[in-house]
This record gives C-alpha cells, sequence and structure tokens, in this order.
C-alpha cells in the first residue's frame, strides 16, 4: 500500500510555569492512503497533540514540536513556514474537531464558510464555488442544501452541525482528514449516522482518515489499523483484528477490559488502577509500570523498544521479549464467549422482584420549566415508574429527553409541576416539618455528572465528605467526625493522607469517589447518580462502576443510574427504563431489554450502540427511528402497557394486541 | 534508545514488587490561597507594587512623627523654602541642597537653620509633614469608601442573584435608575448640602460607587449557583446560611478583591479631583488633591510644592492597580500547572 503520510520519531513540548511538560515523547506512525488510522488512548495520553501538531497547530509559545519528522508529500511539514502551510490546512490536511458548537463561526451564514475554503484553495470563481457547496452539502446528508447554504449555524441540530463542519472539511478533497472525537459531544444515534457518513465519503473519496477516539466500541465500527497511546508514546499499534483479537500489551488489555460488552453480565469490570503519570516528570523506563500488574523488574529501569509481533503489529512491552515469562491474556478478554452466566442471573432477579418492596413510587410525574411569557418547556411529561428495593435502576435516553431532571426533580432540587413521588409510601412533596424533611435528604442522596464542578475547591476533601454530617449532626465530637472521614476515603479506595488536600489535587475519577464519598456520608438508602461517568474516561469509569457495585453489595443501596452509555448501563442496571421526550417508552429486565426490545426508538437506540469486537460491527445494521413514520397517522395516544411480566411498553391499544397475539417473539411493531 | 542484549540479565524479567501506591500524589498539599501567594510572588511587578503600597502606608502612619512640625504650623518667615536634606545637601545636582531654581540660596536667605526635607509652602508649612498626614487621610478615604462598597456590594449582589426570580428583577431595576444619574451631579449635589469634610466626601463616593462591586458578585453568585457542588449542598439539606457563608463567598472572593483593588485608586482619585476643583477638604486639613491643588499656582516658581504631591498619589495609583492586575493572574485557578 502507498504510505501518505510518515510520522517518525515526533517530539512535542509544552512550556509551563512548572517546567517542560513533554506531551508526546518520540511518536512514529504512517498512514496508508485511504485507510482508516484510530488514534485511542486515556485523556492526556497526547494523542489530540499528536494530531493537531499534523496540522501545526500546536499554539507557540508555550507548545513546541522539539524534534521529529512528519513526511507528507515528499516535504517534511516541520521545516514549513507558517504561510506554507496555510497552503496545505483546508486543501491536503483537514480536520474535524469535538464540539460542532464551537467549530462554526455563528455570525456566518454556512455556505459562505464552506465557500471560503473552496475559493481560497481551488481559486473557483463564486458561482461554481456555490454550486460546489451545494453539492458538498448534499453529499454530507443535509436535506434541502439549497435552502439551507444562507441558514446559520444556530438553525441547525448538533448533527446536523456536524455534518457541516465535515462538508467543510472535505470541501476541497483532501488527502488526509483528521478527526478529533468528532462524536463525542454527540448521542449514540447520531454518532452512528455520522460515523456512517465517514465511512461513506471515504469511499467515494479515498481520503485517509486519521480517526481520535477514547470509545473503543467506535473504533471496531470505523478503524483499518489501531494505535494505542499512552503517556505520549504509541504502545502498540497494528491492523483493527490483531488489537482487538490479539492485544499483547497490558494497557490494551486493560482498555479491552474495561469496556461492557453488551453481551457480557459479569462480576467485576477490568480496571487499571492509579492514573496516568505525570509528564512534567515522566518516569524512567516504561511510563506504564506503575499501573501494570504484570510489571517486570526492568520496566522500573528501562524503556521497552517496539517489538514485532507481525508485519503490521507492533507492541512496546518488555513482556514480548524472550526472556520474559509467559503472560496469559486475563480470561474475560474474550468476552463474546462469555455470556454464559446471562440465563442464571435474569431468572434469579425474577424471582427477587416478587418479593421485593418497592422504594420509590412515581406517579405521572411533570417538570415543566417557563421559557418565556405562557410558553413552557416540557421536560418531564407524564412519567411513571417504581424502583424496588435493593435494585439498579437505569434510566437511558438522548440529550434533552429528560432523565437528569427526572434525578433532580426526585432529589427534590427542583419543586414538580405535578405528579406525585411516594418514597417508602410517602408523598416526598407537600408540607413538612424541618425534621421530616432533613431526614429526607439523608436518605436520598445524588451523585453528580462532572467531578469538576461538585466539589467545592475552597474546601479540603475531609470538609467536602463531612458536609452531610455536619448539616445532620451525625458526630459526638472532631475526632470521630476525622474518623469516618477517613473510614469513607478507605472505602472508596483513597488514602487518608488525601483529608487535608484539596479537589484540585485530584484526578477525574478520584473526584469522582469523593462525590461518592460525600454522598454515603450521610447513611443513604437510595442514590441517583445522575451520568456519574460520562465525563471520565474508560479505564477510569471501570473503577466508579465497580465501587458502585460494590458498594450496593456492602450497604444494600438501592440506585437510579442515570446515564446515556448503553453498554454501562446494561452492566449495572438490574431493570432499565428507555426515556423519550420526558415519558418512558419502555421498561424490562435489563437483559430481557437487551434482547428483545420492542419499542422502534429502544430498537434504534440498541443498534447505535459502538461494541468493541470489529466483527459485531462490521456486520450489523443500524435501524434508524423517525417518530411520524413509526407512528403513521394513528390517533391514539400511546399507554404504557405491560405486554409481558415485567416488561412494559408505550404502545396503543391495537398494538398491544398484536403483540400478545405472537406472543413474545421479536417482532416488528410498528412496521419498521 | 538501544539496549544490547547483553546488558539485560535474568532477573530483570521477574515480576516486579509491587511499588508505591498509584494513587499517590506527588504534589505538595497546598492551600488555594498559599498557591495564590506562590503565583504572586512569581509575578515580579505586582510585588513591585506591593512593596511600594507597604512602604507608603508606613510613611503615611509614621512619616509626620519623623520631625517636629505640625502639619498646619504657620510661619511666615521661613515660606516657600526648597527641600533640603543632610548629606544629600552636598551634592547639588540631586536639587536636595536648599538652592531654588533661580540659584539662591533660599535658608541663607531667610537665615533658617533647620532642614525641610520637602520644603515649605508659601505659609511656611512644612511640606514633608503635610504631604504624610495628605496620603493618610486621602488612604483613609479610600479604604473607607473601598470598605462600604464591598459590605454593600456583596450584600446587595449577593441577595439579587442568590434569590433571583422578581426579587432580582426590581434589584436590578434600582441598580439601573441609580446609574443613570450622571456621577458628579450626584457628588456635587451632596457635598454642596453637606458640608465638605472626609464624611461627606466618603458619602458621596459610596452612594453610587457599590454598585459596580454588586453587579459582579451578582454574576459571580449566578454562575456558581449552576454548580453542582451546590446542589449537592442542597441534596445534603443545607440551609441559606451554610450555601452563602460556605460555599459562595469563599468562592467569589477572588472577584471581590480584586474589584476592592481597583476601587481604591479610584477612590483616591476621585478625593484628588474633588479636592481640586475646589469640593474636597478645607484648609488647613491636608489631603494629596488639595495639595497638588496648593502647589500647581507656583509650578512655575516653586515646582517641590507640586511635585512630591504628584509623585506620591502617581505612585500610589500605579502600585493599586498592578497588584490588582497581579492578583487577577495569580486568583485564576486555570493559570495552575
Amino acid at each position: 500500500m502507498e504510505k501518505i503520510l510518515d510520522v517518525k520519531n515526533l517530539q512535542v513540548s509544552f512550556d509551563t510555569y512548572a517546567g517542560e511538560v513533554k506531551a508526546v515523547r518520540g511518536v512514529s506512525f504512517h498512514l496508508n492512503k485511504g485507510e482508516t488510522l484510530a488514534i485511542v488512548g486515556e485523556s492526556g495520553s497526547g494523542k489530540s497533540v499528536t494530531s493537531k501538531s499534523l496540522m501545526k497547530l500546536i499554539p507557540n509559545p508555550p507548545g513546541r514540536i522539539t524534534s521529529g519528522e512528519i513526511l507528507f508529500d515528499g516535504k517534511n511539514l516541520v521545516t514549513l513556514t507558517e504561510k506554507q502551510m496555510q497552503n496545505i490546512r483546508g486543501s491536503d490536511i483537514s480536520m474535524i474537531f469535538q464540539d460542532p458548537m464551537t467549530s462554526l463561526n455563528p455570525t456566518m451564514t454556512i455556505g459562505k464558510q464552506i465557500m471560503e475554503s473552496i475559493i481560497k484553495h481551488q481559486k473557483l470563481p463564486k458561482k461554481k464555488a456555490k454550486d460546489k457547496t451545494i453539492e458538498i452539502l448534499e453529499m454530507v446528508g443535509i436535506p434541502d442544501a439549497v435552502k439551507r447554504i444562507s441558514n446559520y449555524p444556530h438553525q441547525f441540530s448538533g448533527g446536523m452541525r456536524q455534518r457541516v463542519v465535515i462538508a467543510m472539511a472535505i470541501s476541497c478533497n483532501p488527502k488526509i482528514l483528521i478527526a478529533d472525537e468528532p462524536t463525542t459531544a454527540l448521542d449514540v444515534t447520531i454518532q452512528s449516522q455520522i460515523l456512517e457518513l465517514l465511512k461513506n465519503l471515504q469511499k467515494k473519496m479515498e481520503t485517509s482518515i486519521i480517526f481520535i477516539t477514547h470509545d473503543l466500541g467506535v473504533v471496531a465500527n470505523i478503524a483499518d489499523r489501531v494505535a494505542v497511546m499512552y503517556a505520549g508514546k504509541i504502545v502498540e499499534i497494528g491492523t483493527v483484528n490483531e488489537i482487538f483479537y490479539n492485544p499483547q500489551h497490558p494497557y490494551t488489555w486493560g482498555l479491552l477490559g474495561a469496556m461492557p460488552n453488551v453481551n457480557y453480565r459479569g462480576e467485576e469490570l477490568i480496571t487499571i488502577p492509579g492514573t496516568p503519570p505525570d509528564l512534567l516528570n515522566p518516569p524512567t523506563g516504561d511510563a506504564f509500570a506503575a499501573r501494570n500488574q504484570y510489571a517486570l523488574e526492568i520496566d522500573f529501569r528501562f524503556e521497552p523498544p517496539m517489538f514485532k509481533v507481525s508485519d503490521t503489529h507492533y507492541a512496546a512491552t518488555w513482556l514480548l521479549h524472550e526472556k520474559a515469562p509467559k503472560v496469559i491474556l486475563p480470561e474475560s478478554l474474550n468476552k463474546p464467549g462469555l455470556s454464559l452466566s446471562n440465563e442464571k442471573s435474569k431468572e434469579s432477579l425474577m424471582k427477587k422482584t416478587d418479593k421485593r418492596q418497592k422504594l420509590l413510587e412515581i406517579k405521572n410525574l411533570k417538570q415543566y420549566f417557563r421559557t418565556g411569557n405562557k410558553q413552557f418547556l416540557k421536560a418531564v411529561d407524564g412519567l411513571s415508574f417504581d424502583i424496588y428495593k435493593g435494585e439498579t435502576f437505569g434510566l437511558v435516553g438522548e440529550s434533552g429527553c429528560g432523565k437528569s431532571t427526572t434525578g433532580r426533580t426526585i432529589s427534590r432540587i427542583y419543586n414538580a409541576t405535578d405528579g406525585e413521588i411516594l418514597y417508602n409510601n410517602e408523598s416526598i412533596f407537600g408540607k413538612k416539618s424541618d425534621s421530616e424533611s432533613q431526614k429526607l435528604n439523608q436518605k436520598i442522596q445524588m451523585i453528580f455528572q462532572d467531578p469538576y464542578s461538585s466539589l467545592n475547591p475552597r474546601l479540603t476533601v475531609a470538609d467536602i465528605i463531612a458536609e452531610g454530617m455536619d448539616i445532620h449532626e451525625l458526630y459526638m465530637n472532631k475526632k470521630e467526625r476525622m474518623e469516618r472521614v477517613y473510614e469513607l476515603l478507605e472505602t472508596v479506595g483513597l488514602n487518608r493522607e488525601h483529608a487535608n488536600r484539596y479537589p484540585h489535587e485530584f484526578s477525574g475519577g478520584q473526584r469522582q469517589r469523593i462525590g461518592i464519598a460525600r454522598a454515603l456520608a450521610v447513611n443513604p438508602e437510595f442514590i441517583i447518580a445522575d451520568e456519574p461517568i460520562s465525563a471520565l474516561d474508560v479505564s477510569i469509569q471501570a473503577q466508579v462502576v465497580n465501587l458502585l457495585k460494590r458498594l450496593q453489595k456492602e450497604k444494600g443501596l438501592t440506585y437510579l443510574f442515570i446515564a446515556h452509555d448503553l453498554s454501562m448501563v446494561k452492566y449495572i442496571s438490574d431493570r432499565i427504563g428507555v426515556m423519550y421526550k420526558g415519558r418512558i417508552v419502555e421498561l424490562a429486565e435489563s437483559d430481557e431489554l437487551y434482547q428483545n426490545p420492542l419499542h422502534p426508538y429502544t430498537k434504534s437506540l440498541l443498534s447505535a450502540i459502538p461494541i468493541p469486537d470489529p466483527k459485531t460491527e462490521h456486520t450489523r445494521k443500524r435501524i434508524k427511528f423517525d417518530e411520524k413514520l413509526s407512528r403513521n397517522g394513528e390517533e391514539e395516544e400511546p399507554v404504557l402497557r405491560e405486554v409481558k411480566k415485567g416488561h412494559w411498553v408505550a404502545c396503543s391499544e391495537q398494538e398491544y394486541l398484536k403483540i400478545n397475539n405472537k406472543d413474545s417473539e421479536v417482532i416488528s411493531i410498528y412496521g419498521v | 534508545m538501544i539496549i544490547k542484549n547483553k546488558e539485560l540479565t535474568d532477573e530483570m524479567f521477574l515480576p516486579a514488587k509491587s511499588r508505591n501506591s498509584t494513587e499517590q500524589i506527588s504534589r505538595p498539599a497546598n492551600t488555594y490561597w498559599q498557591d495564590v501567594w506562590r503565583r504572586f510572588r512569581k509575578n515580579k511587578a505586582a510585588f513591585t507594587g506591593l512593596i511600594l503600597i507597604t512602604l507608603i502606608l508606613l510613611l503615611a502612619i509614621f512619616g509626620p512623627y519623623a520631625n517636629h512640625y505640625g502639619y498646619d504650623e504657620q510661619n511666615l518667615s521661613r515660606a516657600n523654602l526648597p527641600p533640603k536634606i543632610p548629606i544629600l545637601e552636598r551634592f547639588p545636582w540631586i536639587g536636595f541642597n536648599g538652592v531654588d531654581i533661580n540659584g539662591v540660596d533660599k535658608y541663607e536667605e531667610s537665615k533658617v537653620t533647620g532642614y525641610y526635607w520637602f520644603g515649605t509652602d508659601n505659609l511656611g508649612r512644612d511640606l514633608w509633614t503635610r504631604i504624610w498626614k495628605g496620603t493618610r487621610i486621602s488612604l483613609y478615604i479610600a479604604f473607607l469608601a473601598a470598605t462600604i462598597d464591598l459590605i454593600i456590594g456583596v450584600a446587595y449582589g449577593g441577595i439579587s442573584a442568590y434569590y433571583g426570580g422578581r426579587i432580582d428583577n426590581m434589584m436590578q431595576r434600582i441598580i439601573e435608575v441609580l446609574v443613570g444619574i450622571p456621577h458628579l451631579i450626584v457628588v456635587i449635589l451632596l457635598i454642596l448640602v453637606l458640608q465638605p469634610g472626609i464624611i461627606s466626601i466618603t458619602l458621596a463616593m459610596v452612594i453610587t460607587g457599590w454598585v459596580g462591586m454588586a453587579r459582579i458578585v451578582r454574576g459571580q453568585v449566578l454562575k456558581l449557583k449552576e454548580h453542582e457542588y451546590i446542589l449537592a449542598s442542597k441534596t445534603l439539606g443545607a440551609k441559606n446560611t451554610r450555601m452563602i457563608w460556605k460555599h459562595l463567598i469563599p468562592n467569589s472572593m477572588g472577584p471581590i478583591i480584586i474589584t476592592t483593588m481597583f476601587t481604591i485608586p479610584t477612590a483616591i482619585f476621585t478625593e484628588a479631583f474633588l479636592s481640586f476643583i475646589g469640593l474636597g477638604l478645607q484648609p488647613p486639613i491636608a489631603s494629596l488633591g488639595t495639595l497638588i491643588n496648593d502647589g500647581y499656582k507656583l509650578l512655575r516658581i516653586y515646582p517641590h510644592m507640586l511635585a512630591f504631591s504628584a509623585i506620591i498619589i502617581s505612585l500610589i495609583m500605579i502600585s493599586f492597580n498592578l497588584v490588582g492586575d497581579g492578583l487577577r493572574d495569580a486568583l485564576d485557578p486555570k493559570m495552575r500547572k
């Protein structure tokens, strides 16, 4: 295959107050014509910096390329001047950024923005540039392109905006397209559409794509080759099948193990303990050694070279050295074959639910927000479900469906517009004495999404954790208070010494665990976890999820787990409710829901989850959900009906009969 | 890095003993304010400003006691003397030898034997004493005005943002009305009604001065209200007082301090301006503004009467602005690396 880009020993540093941060420490790889190379790794591993330096977009100062070569088209990009680079950017190499909200200029029509680069690089007259723009917009799937060309970015939805960004990037037929987490900010269903689009465009235009992501499911879907980055280095590189089915580096094992597979229900996820090293003073030897359970003595002394596994597969680990002990791949990595425990767990669950008592009952909950005079945003609109004691109830849906609002209403941050919430058969709203209200505050706790804004930066960790105890006066003296704080820190896997530190010294995962400790401090019965892992890296997500599972077992907690990451929800939840536009459209036990989804929206959601398994990912079909189409003019308002024991679906009378007649076969009830 | 195979001994390939825990934090435990201080010290300009402010403050407090002349002690026999300082008088080119711009040794002419470090004014009052007395009063007015601004502004802005809704709406309209009236007219009218003096000048400045602080605090609290730790505190059942004192105020401290830091020089300047146009303090009380007002009339003949007070007011303005800038950088957590 023809090499289009060759990067040799690239090193990038940032000068900071504290010293030189070596963000990229000697990265070498090449890119073939027409292929997709995915770069994966945790945040801070240097994947974004690498891609930006390919276009020389590193802000200088503080950043600079200290050494290395980037060979493209016979030229070494490192030595080019800014002027020469401007000609390459946009026309030969172009880039798609993560956030479609900020990568478009809000004061220019999208047509103008796309035409800008066409006129500059292809030197076309205005009229032709406009025709070309329309053609490109149609190519990326924007309907009615002739009209939409004079629209402003705010008139498009998130997914459509990302399409516009892609249109901009491909407008000059670039040879290389760098996509820096292009789907991270999008919902799963939109994500799958964008991935599809990128694949189609690549086929048509023969572009090479460098795809940066932390989501292994996405990698399995789109990549031909994969490079795994850690601490500014590529630790393993190979074809997608080699990386997924024959990984050699322990870090790759960790990453793969930390992703729960939808088809797998195990006891515990594999985690990579600890956090990535500080690149201000990179450790000697292998940077991953400190977190590696298979670390050898040599890992702490010498850096491993790239060992060859096959012609296309290289890995930097001493384990591949001839003298190294043979390490067997951790078992759970062969996950697809490990879904045996499914049946058992399902049965036991069914039995349990019968005996269980209801902890929380939500009846026809409505939560409206005033947006203007007599205008209301109906965030939650007639929501009903129950949560049983000791279970984990997962609430999934796309952004804006009202799932976070539901959580906040239950924790009484908002006052419900209408409807009832019963906790232990008592309404949580209405007039309450101070002590009753405090008791409820103590029993229902919440874990928040953003580990950076959920801890007060001015308080020490001890004060943060003890806040609830201070409010409810749960201790006799200072000593007891500190003892309890130490105990909680150890429960969530942190050290006592952390008590006197401030939140900014901790990483995202550690902060999230502090947030959990704060919730636990008041001995709650019920915890609402509002997207507790969506801001974290995969390996860190697994740490938090394992902790939540362990705590549930030890303390008999009940969870309401709100998330948009369906595979994680499936892993942690006993029952799942799918929310759409402020209502539940389907509710069932998690295995039942995944194996036998009935509502078309659930189906489309499920089909959109990227699975970290290239073989399944290459063969599966996506199902699109179109509300208008699926309802095809029926008058009747759909109501939640129990079609099977424990399986509820929002449907009309007719549909209900249909499903019941055909029993519980996997059927399409809406003709999709 | 190329390593020869020979160098790799077998025991190097034994599984490693467990090293230190990976959860350890290498960074030293600094409180927020320690960090701020560390960053502030690195900023040379701001640090110089801080040293200057300290120096000026010390001189304003102790300067008047350095000699035995009173600030309102008139003696026409020693009027209009240029500055003269022991030791420095031996170097005529510095200008501290008691010789005026015409080359006449004024001290000899008026048969004065003492030393007047900054010279004397047209009534024979010692300028050193007057200038530091004046600085003291200027700073006093400035700090008083800034403190009152702070108290009213934080309370008003905080209440407005925290309770929000209709209360916020009403309070903001009141502010808008206040801002709408020309500042200078309010001040002049107020001083005409009350007698000119320290209290009335301070009052005049405060009556509209707190609006800026109130707006900044309101913006800050509105932003913080959305943070999840406020929600977390709410779900834990925290009361309003706890929310305000533990969470909202400490986290608004940065902008509040910076705003105060910029209010002080503005207040000094306003006071000087009012004194300069004759609405300020009345003689014999001195402030930097009245001193400049007296000095500029004789600028051509006796430049020393204006020079020292002008230099000191400039130094105060510059150093407060430098410190304010430095604090803004130091308080911004995004600067942390």
